[in-house]
């Protein structure tokens, strides 16, 4: 599989990115600078953390206006499976290729750790990933609260669009947004509304999440459970060509 | 010609950046605070003087980049 890993000014998980995905899942995984017109030939595209532009503005709103953003729009509505991670998620939302927005954590803090995920919404990202099953992953963000109106997550809950929410090790979610873990922590990172880590888009094949796969993808890192997002993505590709 | 644009955050949406100013301002004795809401004002010089090009401008510019239909609003004065 052929992965574009899109580069912006103050990214900077775009090596992470390109590491999980060509050292770790083996693709020919290559960086497509901000300022291209063009992906190039490729199969699928991931939007990587960071904080683009330093975040002026809001995050996600200055990287929203970049040269690459129309052939990403067009590999979107081509189909073409796109992954935005961390600050990847705030710039797919800011230029409304997903609904909502990312907000300022509730508490304020910077959440920088491991949080626990159930996995929800099929795709192309989780299809080959158990329903209700629960993986480990990373997170390192100050705005990370998805927040919608009522009617957007109606819709998103219906038509199975949530890919992950955040939840105890058991899967089990949080009774309240406050809730903390075993750890002391709260379950939910951030104060998401329904506790939203994750969702996609309404074709289905554009997904944005706060939290780090590609941070997980190897057991070195502590976890390797992100390393499935990008086994189902290959499997979603063979699945395509075959 | 000289612009202000206020970029405030939807009443729907949680502020804890205003919280955390109201318990500041509680804190400093200030317990007639009932809210706060923190929001951004930006100041922009524009070129030329035909006001009705520049409010059609200013417009353009608070709905696609200084404000996020979903969450913000905005307002402008012109000088």
């Amino acid at each position: 599989m052929r992965v574009a890993v899109i580069q912006f000014p103050g990214s900077n998980a775009d090596w992470d990115a390109l590491h999980a995905a060509r050292d770790v899942a083996k693709a020919d995984a290559r960086y497509v600078f901000h300022k291209e017109s063009e992906l190039g030939e490729t199969d699928a595209v991931i939007v990587p953390g960071g904080f683009s532009f330093g975040d002026y503005l809001r995050p996600g709103a200055i990287a929203g206006y970049s040269p690459i953003v129309p052939a990403l729009k067009r590999f979107a509505e081509r189909g073409g499976p796109i992954l935005g991670i961390c600050n990847g998620f705030q710039i797919l939302a800011e230029i409304g290729l997903l609904p909502g927005a990312l907000t300022r954590n509730a508490h304020l803090r910077f959440e920088c750790r491991d949080v626990h995920l159930r996995v929800e919404g099929r795709g192309p990202f989780t299809d080959t990933l158990a329903e209700g099953s629960v993986i480990r992953v990373p997170i390192a963000h100050a705005d990370g609260r998805f927040h919608c109106d009522a009617e957007t997550l109606e819709t998103l809950e219906k038509n199975g669009r949530i890919a992950f929410r955040y939840c105890h090790p058991d899967g089990r979610l949080p009774e309240s947004p406050t809730e903390r873990g075993t750890d002391g922590l709260p379950i939910n990172p951030n104060g998401s509304i329904a506790d939203i880590a994750g969702i996609y888009d309404e074709r289905g094949n554009v997904l944005g999440m706060m939290p780090h796969p590609e941070r997980a993808s190897e057991s070195i890192l502590g976890s390797a459970d992100g390393l499935g997002l990008f086994e189902s993505l290959g499997a979603h590709l063979r699945k395509g060509a075959a | 010609m000289k612009a202000k644009v206020y970029v405030t955050l939807k009443t729907e949406v949680l502020d804890p950046q205003g919280d955390a100013v109201r318990r500041a301002l509680h804190a400093l004795g200030h317990d007639d605070v009932k809210k706060v809401r923190v929001g951004k004002l930006v100041e922009i010089d524009l070129d030329g003087d035909d006001r009705a090009k520049a409010e059609t401008e200013l417009q353009e510019m608070c709905a696609k980049l200084l404000a996020n239909p979903v969450i913000e609003d905005f307002r402008f004065e012109l000088e």
